[in-house]
């Protein structure tokens, strides 16, 4: 079998040939492609700061065509890519490959149409989270809205499978994307679906959508969009203990009723958040609960009593129910404040992304506070609740206590494997979890995942180093003889 | 396919017992047929098959948990079965397509088929519920994707790929689903009028508008249209009624039906066809609803639609094959670009039409691809899926 020269064909310690360079000139405009050391520097990281790669050369392509070309520049020279949105990830998916060439999308940020007759917007990937549901309100909306979603573009959603605070009740990125324009890593561009559903074939669709970047770049997203719901009701209930809130979670979701968001944090979450925000919320108890019931005025007029008689049946110390839409939007304001408020608990943190089913959330928050204890380091706990994703976040102070922490938010982890979860939720894989997938996935799956991005990507030049533990080549597929592409091109031979 | 007769059956016990014969099949040059129940001869006729491989003694439902709303099921357990074992606990699988609850179809021929009914409005399609995968591939592999968590991005999602291909990348030996609550109550309201353009506006009202419904459907049958919203929650019959207001200010008359069962079969039933007879699934859109309920007309068809999701079954009474074929080829005509695809239809008619319409080009090469990866012996339902794969 012959293999194809992969990511282990490119020289990280050589420069990237001038030619190439010159190539991405011609494509996009001199102005366009960076190459000054100080500028390559501003995109050494994305979200997740701790690692730090310089790329060749940063290309700002501003059409498909552009993609295309800057594509189609690298397969011939079998130099390997990244491509970037907004750079907010949060598990290194974006991260440059050294010498390689980083292809960031925030040029590409037209609303391409808006067709409310059919739910539908077409979006170029640099648009971001909030612009789409900016694009169909006041009457629609476009539920996954992560955290950071008025900076993260909607190419970075696509790679990641971004989720958010609603998507209990709504779902996650992939279920909402119905078309995409694909430039595959050898420059052809496919279309994959469209505005209708049931396109014939294969779901790559859903394969594409969380594929981080590793199956090719999507330069144009067709997006499911929904009514607003009737009525929206919020209100925040506040615990002694995580514990109570999450038998709450529990009591809530089994009687039948699937709150818009529900949304956990602990003490030490609550305080920074507090100390960012300011909206009142009590900084001696162990945990708040946020709830919020959305969708038609009477069924939720007729649940809502419900969940308040649950908050109080386990000890509710107090509840605040959202009085108009400002105090709503100041409720979400500290929920989503959490992250970036722990810079006042501690100058450093690592956030952990991990999924356990709902029902053994007490058992893993009794083992991260185990953990906590042991490693003599503070865990910060905010979570989505509904669907068992927690955000750990490991506070540490400085390079001296990074190792400890790293390893402690590791052993959070697999905590949630142990569990019966998952390593990550929405962040993503990217460079920061790759270590850990073998503790998910067996050398038979990570074969198949495998098989999935060699018929995308045959050389591995689309964000290589991620998701997977290791480095792959792909083989060739056995059967009748074809000319593999790069013996066409007279890369390659066959030996 | 060949003579059932010189077919051999296997109907392994175990997950390795699948990957094990798929292995040796491909080995010998063997060509397998993958079936559940059988309930869906959809396709092309496909290739010659030395073995038929059935699922139906991997049928245990392997957990259920309630308190996590998850279930992990082996692809042979009925959906009739499932569903009564989750109504036991007040949950369901919210996936109620045709031959489901009252009929034969398993779990495993929903999920490779893409098959799904009335609940999709509200709850997606079985890729938008499949949390985890295991296949057994043609390599002898067990490959195991995803998890069984409701939220999880970690590797590719290779659940939605085995969902909806036909059994042609290997065999899916166990799905770990998510669960929903039963509503408490269930209410529709229901319009009816003559003129489609009528009945897509009246569907694009309730489509529009913030009531949360559960189905949002229509039906076309004999020059007469029905739209129906139905609801589920402790206050299903408060929503109907506000859904019925709203048909009337569109200048409909409209009623609620409580009692709503037996019109939720009947559309589940209209997504399949008489004996001789075919459907097409239109993937249209909201605003081509009339078109497609004129196509229906002209072509002496009904028609029952997802009118919030654009897609809609066609279904062609009983006719000489070669007039389905030539029926078949008007709709699709009339209706173009939508994708139409032909589900039960003669093998006649499956030979002398392509059932799958026409893929994007690029696309379908790529598709190609995916199953020279994960089939390279084209050892799995070969020939019966897209472009011949």
């Amino acid at each position: 079998m012959t293999s194809l020269p992969a990511t282990g064909a490119h020289d990280a310690a050589a420069p990237l040939h001038p030619a190439l360079i010159e190539r991405m000139v011609a494509v996009c405009g001199r102005e366009h492609v960076y190459t000054d050391a100080d500028q390559l520097r501003t995109y050494e990281s994305d979200g997740l700061l701790q690692y730090k790669v310089t790329a060749g050369v940063v290309v700002l392509p501003a059409t498909t065509a552009e993609v295309r070309g800057v594509v189609r520049a690298c397969w011939a020279a079998g130099v390997p890519w990244v491509a970037r949105g907004a750079g907010s990830g949060l598990s290194g998916g974006a991260l440059p490959v050294e010498q390689g060439v980083l292809v960031v999308l925030t040029r590409m940020r037209d609303v391409l149409e808006v067709d409310l007759p059919n739910q539908r917007i077409v979006v170029q990937p640099g648009v971001t989270n909030t612009e789409v549901s900016v694009a169909v309100g006041p009457d629609h909306f476009y539920p996954p809205d992560p955290s950071s979603q008025i900076v993260c573009s909607i190419g970075g959603n696509v790679a990641e499978n971004s989720g958010g605070a609603h998507c209990f009740k709504y779902g996650f990125t992939t279920n909402y994307v119905t078309g995409l324009e694909v430039v595959l890593a050898d420059g052809d561009v496919v279309t994959l679906g469209g505005k209708e559903l049931d396109h014939p074939g294969y779901d790559l669709l859903g394969a594409f959508v969380g594929s981080e970047g590793t199956l090719g770049i999507c330069t144009s997203v067709t997006l499911r969009v929904i009514p607003l719901p009737e009525t929206i009701k919020t209100m925040v209930a506040f615990f002694d203990t995580t514990a109570a809130a999450g038998e709450v979670v529990s009591e809530i979701v089994s009687g039948g009723v699937i709150p818009g968001a529900i949304e956990m944090m602990d003490n030490l979450t609550i305080q920074a958040a507090e100390k960012a925000v300011g909206a009142g919320f009590p900084t001696d108890v162990g945990a708040a609960l946020i709830i919020e019931l959305d969708g038609s005025l009477d069924e939720c007029e007729a649940c809502f009593d419900d969940v308040v008689q649950i908050c109080e049946r386990n000890g509710s110390l107090s509840i605040r129910i959202a009085r108009d839409d400002a105090d709503r939007a100041l409720i979400w304001r500290t929920r989503k404040a959490a992250f970036a408020a722990m810079g006042r608990l501690a100058p450093n943190y690592f956030v952990q992304d991990g999924v356990i089913p709902r029902t053994k959330l007490p058992e893993v928050l009794a083992r991260i506070a185990e953990l906590s204890e042991s490693y003599g380091m503070r865990v910060a706990n905010v979570f989505h609740a509904g669907d068992g994703n927690l955000h750990p976040l490991v506070l540490y102070d400085g390079e001296p206590e990074a190792e400890r922490a790293e390893e402690l938010a590791g052993a959070i982890v697999e905590a949630c494997v142990d569990a019966g979860g998952s390593i990550t939720g929405e962040h993503g894989v990217g460079v920061d979890k790759k270590r850990y997938m073998p503790r998910m996935f067996e050398e038979p799956d990570l074969a198949a995942f495998q098989m999935l991005r060699c018929a995308f990507d045959p050389r591995g030049l689309a964000n290589p180093g991620k998701v997977m533990p290791t480095p792959r080549l792909c083989g060739e597929v056995p059967g009748p003889y074809r000319r593999h592409p790069l013996e066409r091109d007279g890369i390659a031979e066959r030996f | 396919m060949g003579p059932a007769g010189t077919m051999r059956r296997e109907t392994p016990g175990t997950a390795a017992g699948v990957a094990e014969l798929l292995r040796a099949c491909a080995d010998e040059g063997s060509a397998v047929r993958i079936e559940g129940a059988g309930t869906k001869p959809w396709g092309r006729p496909g290739a010659d098959c030395a073995v038929a491989l059935r699922t139906g003694a991997l049928d245990a439902i392997v957990e259920h948990n309630a308190g996590d709303l998850t279930a992990v099921l082996q692809p042979g357990v009925s959906l009739r079965v499932l569903g009564e074992t989750l109504a036991a606990g007040g949950q369901m699988l919210a996936l109620d397509p045709p031959l489901g609850a009252g009929g034969a179809a398993t779990v495993g021929g929903l999920i490779a088929s893409a098959d799904s009914g009335p609940l999709r409005h509200r709850y997606g399609a079985p890729r938008d519920l499949v949390l985890g995968v295991t296949a057994a591939l043609s390599d002898g592999t067990l490959a195991h994707a995803g998890g069984k968590v409701i939220k999880n991005v970690a590797g590719y999602d290779l659940a939605k790929l085995f969902a909806g291909s036909f059994g042609t990348l290997g065999v899916i030996v166990e799905v770990a689903v998510r669960l929903h609550p039963r509503p408490p109550a269930q209410a529709t309201a229901t319009a009816t009028t003559d003129d489609p353009a009528r009945l897509e506006l009246l569907a694009s009202g309730l489509a529009h508008s913030a009531l949360e419904l559960q189905s949002l459907d229509v039906r076309w049958e004999a020059q007469a249209g029905t739209v129906l919203a139905r609801f589920g929650g402790v206050a299903a019959a408060d929503q109907a009624a506000a859904a019925r207001r709203l048909l009337v200010e569109l200048g409909a008359e409209a009623a609620v039906v409580e009692d709503d069962e037996a019109l939720w079969a009947a559309q589940r039933a209209g997504q399949r066809s008489a004996e001789g007879g075919a459907v097409v699934r239109v993937s249209g859109r909201p605003t081509r609803l009339a078109a497609a309920c004129v196509a229906a007309q002209v072509a002496g068809a009904t028609l029952v639609g997802r009118a919030g999701l654009g897609v809609s079954w066609i279904a062609l009474p009983a006719a000489p094959p070669g007039d389905l074929v030539t029926s078949i080829a008007r709709v699709r005509k009339v209706l173009a670009p939508s994708p139409c695809v032909v589900l039960d239809a003669p093998a006649y008619v499956r030979t002398h039409l392509d059932p799958w319409d026409h893929p994007d080009d690029g696309a379908l090469a790529l598709m190609r691809r995916v199953k020279a990866r994960f089939d390279p012996t084209a050892t799995c339902n070969p020939a019966v899926f897209v472009g011949g794969i």
